[in-house]
Parts: C-alpha cells; sequence; structure tokens
C-alpha cells in the first residue's frame, strides 16, 4: 500500500468545488435538452392553431390560448379506455417476462443438465430477430386460437418478444451471484422452489427492475402488433389511437399535440411514482462484494 | 351521436324481428385508408345505408394511408380483414384478386351505371373480370390563393411560360412562397407534380400508352421535358423544402403564406375548411398558347368485397348501394374533391369542385402514367417515380438521370420495353 | 461442502459448477413457461418465415419451391443488391454513431451520476424520460422541431448567432441518417445510462475504499477501477446497441421518414427494406416470400455479429467477471 500523497489530497479537495459545478452544468444541460421536446409539445397545445405558428416557442397568451385541441381530443378519442388497454397489456406481460424469464434464467445458471447450452443458445437467438419478421404466422395462430382483437394476444407476443432479453441479462447476472447462500438453503432443506423464490428472486432484484424497465419501453411503445392484431376499438392501445388521431388530424395541430400531451403525461407520472422504487431497488439491492 | 344511431337501428331490427320477419342481424366492416372520412361515414353514408338496411350494420374501421396496405396485406393473409375493402387502382388491386382475396363481382348489377374507363381501373388486363365497384376519381391541377392573385395583379396562367412568370412575379413581391411543396415525403413530387404537369408533354393516353406497348420511353423527350420543368421549381420552393413534408405543404398554403399549391382535388374538402382566403384552380400549364391541355383524372378509389367473407350476400347488397346513383351524389357531396365515376347526373356545389370538373370540359384526361400494368414487378416503377421525382426537385438528380433511372428499372422486368 | 469454502472468496471460479440434483422435474418446471411461449410466439413464426424464404409467390397466390432463388435474387440482381448493400451500409453506419454518440454520452452521465450530486434523482428521472415516449410521439416532435416551416430549430440557433448553420437535416442526403441517428440517440441514451448506472452502483465499496487509500484520484479510480470493472455491463450494452439497430431503429425511421427511407434510400435500413417487400406500401403490392428473405438475410447478420461479440470479445472480458 502506498503512502497518501498529501498534495494529490489537497488538489483533490481544491477541485472538489469546481468538479460538482462541472457535474451539475453536463447534467443540467442534457437533462434540458432530453425534456425540452416534451415541454414545447405540452406548451403548443394550449395554443390555437395561428399561435402554434407564429410563435412556436411563446408561452400561451390571452390571444393565443386555446383548449379547442383537447375539446377535439376528448370528443373524438376513446383515450382512457386505450390508457387502459396499454396499462393491463404491459403490466400484464411484464409480470410473464420476469416470472417465466427469471425462471429459466434459474434453470439455466443454477443446474447442470444435458442440452443446457444447447437451450440457453435457444433461448436467447430471439433477441436476435425482430419478432415482427413472423407476423403472418403469428396473425394465423391468433386466427386459429380466437385471439384476434383481444388484449391477450398482445401479451403473449409481447411476452415471446421479452423473454431473450431477460433472460440474457438475468443469466450473466445470476451466475454471478455466489452459491453460498443457495447452499446454505439447501442443506436447511428448502426445496428448489422455495430457493428460487425466497432466496434468488430477493437477490436479484435491482437487475429484475433494470430489465422491467427495458422490456416496458418496446411493448408500451408498440404500434405494429396492436394494429395488426388487436385494432378494433375496444382493445385499441394509446400508441395506435394517438397515431391514427394524427392521421385523422393531420392539419389540426392543437388537437395532434394535446392528443400528444394526453399521451405522454400520464406516462410521466406513472414514471416518476415507479422511478423512485426502481432507483431505491437498483441501489438498496445492488449487490455490494 | 354515432352510438346513439347504432342503437335505434338495433332497436329497429330487433322490432323486425319480433314483428316475426326473421331478420339474419350481420355487421360488415370497411377496410379504407381514409382516415379523415370517419365522420363522414358515421354520420352521412352509414346511417343513409343502414336506414334502407336495417338488418345489415356497417363499421367504418379506417388505417392511416401509409400503414394501410402493409396492415390490410398482413389482415387479408392471416384471414381477418374486413368484410368490405377499399381498393387502390390498377396495380394496387389487381394482385389481391389473382390471389383470390378480393371477390369476383363482375355480374354485380350495379356496375352497369359505369361506364368502361371507370371500370377498367378494377378489371382483369382483359377486362373480363371486375373486382371493385369504381368509387370516385380525383383530378390533378394546382389550387391558388386567389386574393394573393388579387392583390398582386396575378392571372390564372395558361402557359408554362405564363406560370414561370407568375412564380417570378410572387417571388419578387416576396409576401409569399411561390410554390407551397416540400420533397420530404417524395410521393407528391410524383403525384402531384410529375404526372400533373407530365401529360400535357407526352399527350396523355398517347403516352402512357406507347409506353405500356413499349414503343416509347422515359428516355425519351416527352417524358424528360416534365423533369426539367421540375428542376427549374425548386426556386421557387419554401426554404428547406427538402424537408418539408405534406403536411407542412398543406399548413404553408391553408395559413396563407404560400402562394399556388400542385394539388390533387381531394385536398378541397379540408382546404374549404382551413383556408380563410378565396382560392382556384387552374389545369396544368401547357407548352404554347393554344395547345391541348391534358389532365391527370385518376380513378383513385374503388371497394369490393374480400372473398373470404362470411356474408356475402349483405356484402353485395353494400357494394349494389356503392354503386347507386344514391350514393354518387351522398358521396360526391360530402367530399366535393372525390368525383363520382357514376352514370348518375347531379350538380356539384363547392365552387372549387366546380372548377376542377371544368377542367374535363377542356382538356384531354389521362390516369397516373405508371398505375396501369407498368408498376407490377421489381424495383416498383411507382416508387422509382416517387424517389427520383424527389431527387430532381433536391437538385440531386439531373432530368436526364431521373428518366433514365426510371427507365432501367421497366426494362429490367418489363418485356415490351426490352427490345 | 468444500465448494463452499472455495467459493466464499467472493470470486467466481471461472469453471462454473452447477449442482447435480436427483430429479429434472424442478428444472423442467422452470425451463417449461418460457420455453413454451417463446417456441409458439416467436420461433415457430420465425421459423416459418424462414421457411417462406424458400418459395416464390406466383400471381395466383400459391408458391413454388425455389430453394436459395431469392437469396441469390437480393444479393445477385443489380436491382435488389444495390438497395440490400445499401440498407446494409446504412446499418452500419447507424450503429457507428450510436457507439460514438449514444454509449459514450450514457457512460459519461452514469458515471456522473454515480458520483450522487445534489438532485442525481431528479437528473436521472429526466434524462430517462425520453426512451419511455413512443415513437409516434418522437417522430411527430423531433419532425416539428428540425421542420423548417415551424422554424423552432431554425429560430433557437438564430437565437445564439448559429443561424447560418441551420438547414434542412433531415431532408439533405448527406445529413438525413445522422439526424435520425441523433433523434435515437436522444431517445435511447437512458437505456446505456441505466445499465451502466446499475454497474457502476453494484461494484464493491471496499474496492473504491482501497483504491482511494492508494491515493488515487476519483478520474484514475474511474478509469483503472470502475471502468474495467463494468466492461461486462459495456459488452452487453454494445450488443444490444447491434440488435437495436435492426430492431428499434426501423420504428423510428419509419415514423420519421416512411418506408422509403428519403431522400433518395439515404435513411433506408435493413428494417425498412424488409417492411415494404414483406409488406408492400401504397403502390406496392408485398411480396411475403421475398420479404420473408430480406428477414432471413437480417437475422444472419445479426448472427453474425453476436458470434464475433460472443467468440471474440465476451470472452475476454469473462476475467474481468467480479
Amino acid at each position: 500500500m502506498n503512502t497518501v500523497d498529501t498534495t494529490r489530497a489537497r488538489r483533490g479537495r481544491m477541485g472538489r468545488i469546481g468538479t460538482a459545478a462541472g457535474v451539475h452544468a453536463v447534467l443540467l444541460t442534457y437533462t434540458l435538452i432530453a425534456i425540452f421536446p416534451v415541454v414545447i409539445v405540452v406548451l403548443n397545445s394550449f395554443k390555437n392553431r395561428r399561435g402554434i405558428f407564429t410563435e412556436p416557442l411563446a408561452l400561451p397568451t390571452a390571444e393565443t390560448f386555446s383548449t379547442e385541441g383537447y375539446a377535439t381530443v376528448l370528443n373524438q378519442g376513446n383515450f382512457l379506455l386505450y390508457y387502459g388497454n396499454s396499462l393491463i397489456v404491459t403490466i400484464v406481460s411484464l409480470f410473464l417476462i420476469l416470472l417465466c424469464g427469471a425462471m429459466a434464467a434459474h434453470a439455466l445458471s443454477e443446474y447442470r443438465f444435458k442440452l443446457n447450452t444447447l437451450l440457453g443458445v435457444y433461448l436467447i437467438l430471439g433477441i436476435m430477430v425482430p419478432i415482427r419478421l413472423g407476423t403472418v404466422a403469428i396473425l394465423q395462430l391468433m386466427v386459429d386460437l380466437s385471439l384476434v382483437n383481444t388484449l391477450v394476444s398482445l401479451i403473449l407476443v409481447y411476452t415471446a418478444q421479452g423473454l431473450p432479453v431477460a433472460i440474457f441479462i438475468l443469466t450473466e447476472f445470476m451466475r454471478t451471484l455466489s452459491r453460498d447462500i443457495k447452499d446454505c438453503a439447501r442443506v436447511d432443506g428448502l426445496s428448489e422452489y422455495r430457493i428460487f423464490f425466497e432466496v434468488v428472486l430477493p437477490l436479484i432484484r435491482p437487475v429484475l427492475a433494470t430489465v422491467a424497465v427495458f422490456s416496458m419501453i418496446p411493448i408500451w411503445n408498440d404500434l405494429w402488433f396492436p394494429l395488426i392484431l388487436a385494432s378494433s376499438d375496444a382493445t385499441k392501445t394509446v400508441t395506435l389511437g394517438v397515431q391514427q388521431f394524427i392521421g385523422q388530424y393531420t392539419v389540426n395541430w392543437s388537437a395532434v399535440l394535446a392528443s400528444l400531451s394526453i399521451a405522454i403525461l400520464p406516462v410521466l407520472v406513472l414514471y416518476a411514482i415507479f422511478s423512485r422504487q426502481l432507483i431505491s431497488g437498483i441501489t438498496a439491492g445492488a449487490v455490494k462484494g | 351521436m354515432k352510438h346513439i344511431m347504432m342503437k335505434t337501428t338495433a332497436a329497429a331490427a330487433l322490432c323486425l324481428a319480433a314483428g316475426g320477419a326473421i331478420a339474419q342481424e350481420v355487421t360488415l366492416t370497411i377496410e379504407s385508408w381514409r382516415a379523415e372520412d370517419q365522420a363522414i361515414w358515421d354520420e352521412v353514408l352509414i346511417p343513409a345505408f343502414e336506414e334502407q338496411h336495417p338488418d345489415i350494420n356497417l363499421e367504418f374501421t379506417p388505417t392511416a394511408p401509409t400503414e394501410y396496405n402493409a396492415a390490410l396485406n398482413a389482415r387479408l393473409e392471416g384471414g381477418t380483414a374486413g368484410d368490405l375493402i377499399t381498393c387502390r387502382p390498377f396495380d394496387g388491386s389487381l394482385p389481391l384478386f389473382q390471389r383470390g382475396q378480393l371477390a369476383d363481382i363482375t355480374d354485380l348489377e350495379g356496375l352497369s351505371n359505369f361506364p368502361d374507363f371507370a371500370k377498367a381501373a378494377w378489371s382483369t388486363d382483359d377486362g373480363a373480370q371486375v373486382f371493385c365497384v369504381p368509387m370516385a376519381s380525383v383530378i390533378h391541377g394546382f389550387i391558388y390563393n386567389a386574393d394573393a392573385f388579387t392583390e398582386l395583379g396575378l392571372e390564372e396562367p395558361k402557359t408554362v411560360e405564363e406560370f414561370f412568370a407568375v412564380l417570378d412575379a410572387i417571388k419578387e413581391d416576396g409576401t409569399y412562397i411561390p410554390l407551397a411543396l416540400g420533397s420530404a415525403d417524395q410521393w407528391e413530387a410524383a403525384q402531384t407534380v410529375y404526372t400533373n404537369i407530365g401529360p400535357t408533354y407526352w399527350k396523355g393516353e398517347e403516352g402512357r400508352q406507347a409506353l405500356i406497348d413499349g414503343t416509347a420511353e422515359f428516355t425519351d423527350e416527352e417524358f424528360v421535358a416534365p423533369y426539367e420543368q421540375m428542376a427549374r421549381w425548386s426556386d421557387y420552393m419554401g426554404d428547406a423544402y427538402q424537408a418539408q413534408g405534406y403536411s407542412d405543404s398543406q399548413n404553408l398554403f391553408t395559413l396563407g403564406r404560400a402562394a399556388i399549391y400542385p394539388a390533387g382535388s381531394w385536398e378541397i374538402t379540408g382546404f374549404t375548411d382551413q383556408a380563410f382566403f378565396e382560392m382556384g384552380a387552374f389545369p396544368p400549364p401547357v407548352s404554347a398558347e393554344g395547345d391541348t391541355c391534358y389532365i391527370s383524372d385518376h380513378t383513385d378509389i374503388g371497394v369490393g368485397m374480400n372473398a373470404s367473407t362470411d356474408h356475402p350476400e349483405a356484402a353485395r347488397t353494400f357494394l349494389d348501394w356503392a354503386a347507386s346513383a344514391e350514393f354518387a351524389e351522398l358521396y360526391t357531396l360530402a367530399l366535393p374533391g372525390f368525383f363520382s365515376l357514376s352514370n348518375a347526373e347531379f350538380a356539384v356545389e363547392n365552387p372549387l369542385a366546380q372548377e376542377f370538373l371544368s377542367f374535363r370540359q377542356d382538356c384531354e384526361s389521362t390516369v397516373r402514367v405508371a398505375a396501369q400494368i407498368l408498376s407490377r414487378g421489381e424495383p416498383n416503377l411507382e416508387n422509382e417515380m416517387w424517389v427520383v421525382s424527389a431527387n430532381v426537385l433536391n437538385e440531386t438528380m439531373t432530368p436526364q438521370e431521373a428518366a433514365a433511372e426510371m427507365q432501367q428499372g421497366l426494362e429490367s422486368w418489363y418485356e415490351p420495353q426490352q427490345d | 461442502m468444500t465448494e463452499i469454502v472455495s467459493d466464499a472468496t467472493g470470486r467466481k471460479p471461472t469453471t462454473r459448477r452447477r449442482r447435480k440434483t436427483g430429479g429434472i422435474t424442478h428444472i423442467v418446471v422452470f425451463l417449461a413457461p418460457a420455453v413454451l411461449i417463446y417456441t409458439v410466439f416467436s420461433i415457430y413464426p420465425l421459423v416459418e418465415s424462414l421457411r417462406l424464404s424458400l418459395f416464390a409467390g406466383q400471381p395466383d397466390g400459391s408458391a413454388v419451391w425455389t430453394g436459395l432463388g431469392n437469396y441469390a435474387r437480393l444479393l445477385f440482381d443489380a436491382n435488389w443488391a444495390v438497395r440490400f448493400w445499401n440498407a446494409l451500409w446504412n446499418n452500419l453506419i447507424l450503429f457507428f454513431i450510436h457507439m460514438v454518440v449514444q454509449n459514450p454520452l450514457g457512460l459519461l452521465l452514469a458515471a456522473l451520476l454515480s458520483l450522487a450530486p445534489r438532485f442525481g434523482g431528479a437528473y436521472r428521472t429526466l434524462i430517462f424520460v425520453p426512451t419511455l415516449l413512443s415513437v409516434v410521439i418522437v417522430g411527430f416532435v423531433w419532425e416539428l422541431i428540425l421542420s423548417p416551416l415551424w422554424g423552432v430549430a431554425e429560430g433557437m440557433m438564430a437565437a445564439v448567432g448559429l443561424g447560418w448553420l441551420y438547414a434542412p437535416w433531415l431532408g439533405l442526403e448527406g445529413s438525413a441518417l445522422t439526424a435520425v441517428s441523433m433523434i435515437s440517440v436522444w431517445q435511447y441514451v437512458g437505456i446505456p445510462m441505466m445499465l451502466i448506472y446499475a454497474a457502476l452502483l453494484s461494484i464493491p465499496d471496499e474496492l473504491l475504499d482501497a483504491a482511494r487509500v492508494d491515493g488515487l484520484s476519483g478520474a484514475a479510480i474511474f478509469w483503472k477501477v470502475k471502468l474495467p470493472l463494468i466492461l461486462p455491463t459495456l459488452g452487453i450494452v454494445a450488443i444490444l446497441t447491434y440488435i437495436g439497430n435492426f430492431t428499434l431503429a426501423f420504428d423510428l425511421i419509419y415514423s420519421i421518414q416512411g418506408v422509403l427511407g428519403p431522400p433518395d434510400y439515404s435513411t433506408d435500413i435493413m428494417g425498412t427494406l424488409m417492411f415494404r417487400t414483406f409488406f408492400g406500401q401504397q403502390t406496392q403490392i408485398g411480396d411475403i416470400y421475398m420479404g420473408a428473405t430480406v428477414a432471413c438475410m437480417m437475422f444472419f447478420i445479426i448472427l453474425i455479429g453476436v458470434g464475433l461479440y460472443l467468440v471474440g470479445v465476451q470472452r475476454r472480458l469473462t476475467r474481468y467477471e467480479m
């Protein structure tokens, strides 16, 4: 071990304030870049068409303030229903991805059995292929199962689509888990199932949160499968609803921006609530040593 | 509103059933790319139909134009497509019929209400079988801001040189962007520019048939000339027009910031709602005073029947209605820029639509040059035309290069062009 | 029991010891749900696509066996090949831009966040926001901002004296792909940021303390201790970026530029080529057989990339594994 270099330490302390300022400058700049477009949309959704065009960056004034866009959206779109659909599809798919994915990853990383490597490769293969390539077969399958225009069809496809990435990340991570705890549990006579649910799952919580965020995005944002598998009014998701709304009101920008705002805001609220848990999950569960 | 109406219809149907008539109620869904028409179908067309046919419910379920063909294709393959299918013209629907996805409706009585040229867009090449009821054609031309023209003392140009004189005058004045046109979405460059101004040079049907017969080539003077005109246009388009999309151009014009809009008549409904100034229209300018003018009067939209529908009888009932004079009138009145192809006579009220219709008297009509037969192969000629036309407007390709690229693509698979 | 002792050092043994158990019922139970759903709804449809790529469609809707004919067409027919190579090249450029912009940016942000600055939570939350937005929204918003008509970008640049720099980037052949890539970076930088951030947090405090006691500066700790330790995560980020280029990127380009990759195919990637071949577009009827061929080529290309990574990179990385 070296002796502490005092000059270097002092320089470190002096630089710390400057460093902090630099850190904040970078983070703040990027944060502004990240949220600026969202702000622009929300801001302009409260203006009339002329206001949007002439002064896109200005706050709504008495002259340009208008909620006509929101009126159109609320009259025309069934956005509450679409929200419900998106939420159900996303949450159920996520649950299935995490549960099935963790179980499979556990089996692959924990047990030695024939076909282990082969199965591992097989399960990860799906990362490499956009599942969209199999659309026609998927649609025919759903028709045969009478699942067209149901949320179940979307959930099944998204689960299948999300599993490879989940298994890939979880397996990588589970291999790094210390074996002691599991083996102790076995000595204590816990069944393999209880070991998974009571010992392993809590340990991988932070990674589960990461996988959840990862898998959630393509599901929530997907446009293609709702269009093909569940485009009926009762099963429309928000993304599809907004997209069709834009198609219908191309030149009515107040309405388009209002529909975008309506689609954005609840996501932000939900995310604000869950991000705390997500992050505390990552930090609290972060495996130290 | 829609729901109330549907309930009333349902109630009426129930009463009928109770009254002893064994009315089997069916619901037909209509696939379409005309998302903008949702309100017109829900409020005008569907109630009118259901009133006469209380046992048949209609549901209009459009998909955005950019997704329509892809989604329809997937649904047809998967067997979940709607009972009634809105048809693109010519090569856009023919393969669907050949694959047995669209039903043969040659014997539909209502078809006698249409002239042969209208049916040609949705018939086999020999004309023996028809698979869609013609709904409407769209006419190409130019819509202009009449207030701006008055203000600047301009008149509708008749010849190409007058056209450029008008553009120069508008540019000089500086209040307005001369042309409301961008190249970002590409298709306007082909559909509302090249095939709008082109027929004047290639003499409409004459040039189009010559291409199909293989007696003319895209590299011939008459097919390069429209590109030469387009190459001169970029000076008159807005700043940064390369990133200007279709809806941007619509907004530029209707907000009164641009003076002339190369148009299809489908814009009339929207423009009439949005623009706060007087509008006028003129047909594509001719080369020299006194030349015959030619317009693209493009058979654009039809409706056919999914071959695997569960309710073929009900679907045919609807198609017969769609072929009737009543539908023609309702449809054209509701959507003044879509001109019915039916023989039925009725007045069009919208003044702008009347102007477009008047082109038919003065000019020879043709359809878009790549629509029939020539877009069957790979590379798809219509796609190529979008790309190279946009390139000409972007000045990244010369008129000769653009024409040569289309010709090369066509030659690679189309036999009559291969000698 | 000896193996427990050997593992208690905290280091992973390089050769993995898996517990050999009597029954296999629980293994089957653990694997069955994932394997079942995945096989039926992902692998089967893809195998079906693979099968389709060996047939050629006929006008009447039937199909005839053509073996590798479609692949030969795609690679050697002049009209197909030019589109194919162009799309592949654009995909590689896209990947390159993400590797040099998105991932370093994600690393930088994660590194700064891991210093636990004040309001770190707020920064992290907000920077991740774009990732949550649907591409429908992202595409529309950025098109508006960059639009010459609306003039937000132009106006803001003019305000800081850079107005002359403005160009209609999305509409110019030279810049469209870069512009789209930057929008994609804007949207997805949250993902590498979060992954790397989580990895940085999981570095044992003792290690960092030891480094500090050794007198290493903050920068030196980052470069010499933290970075090597998170290399496996960076590897995962790289491979996910590579795959994302073929999957996620399609949605964005599709919603901003449309399916033809304008101008003049300069933003055409494998995804858009596959999509329009497979499903057709406004004036083109889809050809599922040729589409399936493009899809399968895409699969092989991804496979090659991932294979190279696994063989070349990951093997070298494993020695850093904690």
